[in-house]
């Protein structure tokens, strides 16, 4: 009896260890050819793991190419668009979760079905939404963008998270006087700081690797985020895969520490994240 | 006409706070699909940014004629069909291999997980150079050790051979998001359900067929309508792998609105393949209505 549990046992392991490699196998490929001096040409056979720390493609693409340039507006971005987001879409959950005004439930509906269409069908109105602001081709237009295709989205989580939150504190606070804005920046914020955590991250994560808008907005090349840059510093290096791929780990860094950091809240509350972003 | 004053009242309470969010949702949630339905069968001057003039299903009639529409369409649903048994399978076999509480349950499943977060941009480069025509692709050196192929194979160059990269890379990233979101369903089984079954002395795949199964009914019908759209969704995969060569044969609808809008600057033809689009989501993810309307 044990032992066939034992067996049952390792032979979910080995299934476990054969799908974890699975999933890192393309990674380790890539640190490989990351480490590989002049990878123009595929070599033959295929090296499966560095044979040498040769840190030149990392080098070459930290000083040439206005790599830390790119990796700046990056962050830029992706750190405003996050800030606003979550700032607009808290306001208007609390609106939604603790407020009643007439036609409240309709127009929350409008919401969720804006949720059905994929936001990526409406690149052309959006596209032509920021072009009446002037503001294609700038850092703004894209956060704009960012901000305005997930803010449903994000009012719908957050929401459901206010009306969880117990009524008596806001009760003996409007009792007490407190402004609507009071009871939601001093007592509905701090209560859910958990669940505004979790959605910085995932908003910063979408933020961060956000290619759609940034390809359909960004021309200059001074205003290019690391995606695009990615992107074409695979054209333009009639493809050098060792430079191109040690550029994509450096742009991987942030989403990597942020996933070891908050590990618990992306594989736990995955639902949100596929609901919120794609 | 008390009524209406609350109302008012509670309005101007509610406003400050729903008023910045209630004008982004319309401008980049509602308006655009209307802009969108009104753009397909009116002429849209890119230069004047004015739709001119009613032109009825034209471009609706031009869509349907058009061959690379036919192929993109056929890719598009060949791709949703493919990739998403696959995903939701193997997902949901990785979440019960998980749920039944090995230990390092945390670190197989952030490992899995790690495709999901990592951008498009970058694994769409790591497949592409895995796929490499020529003997020094990974794939093809895989697989002609193992003996499964006698020449390499130029995957990106043939229209379905490209097509195994790009689902690949489809159902290699989405398996872990699958399996997390079985994994919260699992664990909402109750236990009791399952120690009642192995009294009553039914073996694994009995309680797997009448338990866990029925249970997960609306996790999947969830899983189901998130994983169509992402299959519709599906653009930087092939923009960065084939860009839809060779000749078109890979181009998929978003990849064809994308290029009809933004390289050929046909405004009004791109919001039409956009509706035909939205058109063919509420289809596929609709289905599952019908599905649980039959069994009742």
């Amino acid at each position: 009896m044990m032992k066939k549990a034992q067996i049952g046992a390792a032979s979910i392991h080995i299934l476990l260890i054969v799908f974890s490699l699975l999933s890192l196998f393309p990674f380790l490929n890539m640190i490989t050819v990351a480490f590989t001096p002049n990878s123009y040409v595929l070599p033959y056979p295929p090296k499966f793991f560095p044979d040498s720390f040769y840190l030149g493609n990392f080098v070459e693409s930290l000083s040439a190419n206005r790599f830390g340039h790119y990796f700046l507006n990056s962050v830029v971005v992706a750190i405003l668009s996050t800030f606003a987001t979550l700032f607009v879409a808290s306001l208007s959950a609390y609106g939604f979760a603790r407020l009643d005004f007439p036609g409240k439930e309709i127009l929350f509906k409008f919401y969720v079905f804006t949720l059905m269409v994929p936001a990526i069908l409406n690149i052309i109105p959006q596209f032509l939404v920021i072009k009446s602001f002037h503001l294609v081709d700038t850092r703004g237009g894209l956060v704009l963008f960012n901000v305005g295709g997930a803010i449903a989205g994000y009012t719908f989580f957050l929401r459901q998270f206010f009306q969880a939150l117990p009524n008596e504190l806001e009760e003996s606070a409007v009792i007490d006087g407190a402004g609507r804005f009071k009871i939601y920046s001093r007592i509905i914020l701090p209560l859910s700081g958990p669940a505004m955590g979790t959605m910085t991250i995932f908003a910063f994560t979408g933020f961060w690797d956000e290619f759609f808008g940034a390809l359909t907005l960004i021309k200059s090349e001074g205003k290019r985020t690391l995606p695009i840059a990615i992107r074409m510093f695979q054209g333009q290096h009639a493809t050098d895969w060792g430079f191109v791929f040690a550029a994509s780990l450096i742009a991987l860094i942030p989403i990597i520490v942020i996933y070891i950091i908050f590990q618990k809240q992306f594989v736990q509350a995955g639902a949100v994240d596929g609901a919120v972003k794609e | 006409m008390t009524r209406l004053r609350t109302g008012l009242r509670q309005w101007k309470t509610a406003l400050p706070f729903i008023l910045p969010g209630l004008i982004l949702v319309i401008l980049f949630s509602v308006y655009p699909i209307f802009q969108n339905a009104r753009m397909s069968i009116t002429n849209f001057n890119v230069l004047t940014q004015k739709s001119q003039g009613f032109v009825g299903f034209t471009n609706y009639v031009r869509a349907a004629s058009d061959p690379v529409v036919v192929t993109a369409t056929v890719n598009t649903i060949v791709y949703a069909l493919v990739c998403i048994p696959i995903e939701m399978l193997l997902g949901l076999f990785i979440a019960a291999l998980l749920h039944s509480g090995v230990r390092g349950n945390l670190v197989y499943r952030a490992l899995c997980y790690l495709p999901v977060i990592t951008s498009w941009v970058i694994v769409s480069l790591i497949f592409r150079y895995l796929f490499s025509s020529g003997q020094g692709g990974l794939v093809n050196y895989l697989l002609g050790g193992l003996g499964l192929i006698s020449a390499p194979v130029a995957w990106l160059s043939h229209r379905w051979t490209a097509f195994v990269a790009i689902w690949s890379l489809e159902i290699w990233k989405s398996i872990g998001w699958v399996m997390v979101i079985y994994l919260a369903g699992l664990q909402g089984v109750p236990k009791a359900l399952y120690e009642a079954a192995r009294i009553d002395g039914s073996g694994w795949f009995n309680r797997l067929r009448f338990i866990t199964v029925p249970l997960l009914r609306p996790v999947t019908v969830y899983i189901l309508v998130n994983r169509v759209i992402g299959a519709f969704s599906a653009f930087i995969s092939i923009y960065m792998i084939t860009d839809g060569g060779p000749m078109n044969r890979t181009e998929v609808l978003l990849s064809y609105m994308y290029k009809a809008g933004f390289q050929y600057f046909e405004f009004s033809y791109a919001s039409t393949l956009s509706m035909i689009m939205a058109v063919l989501i509420l289809m596929f993810s609709g289905t599952h209505r019908l599905l649980i309307k039959e069994e009742k």
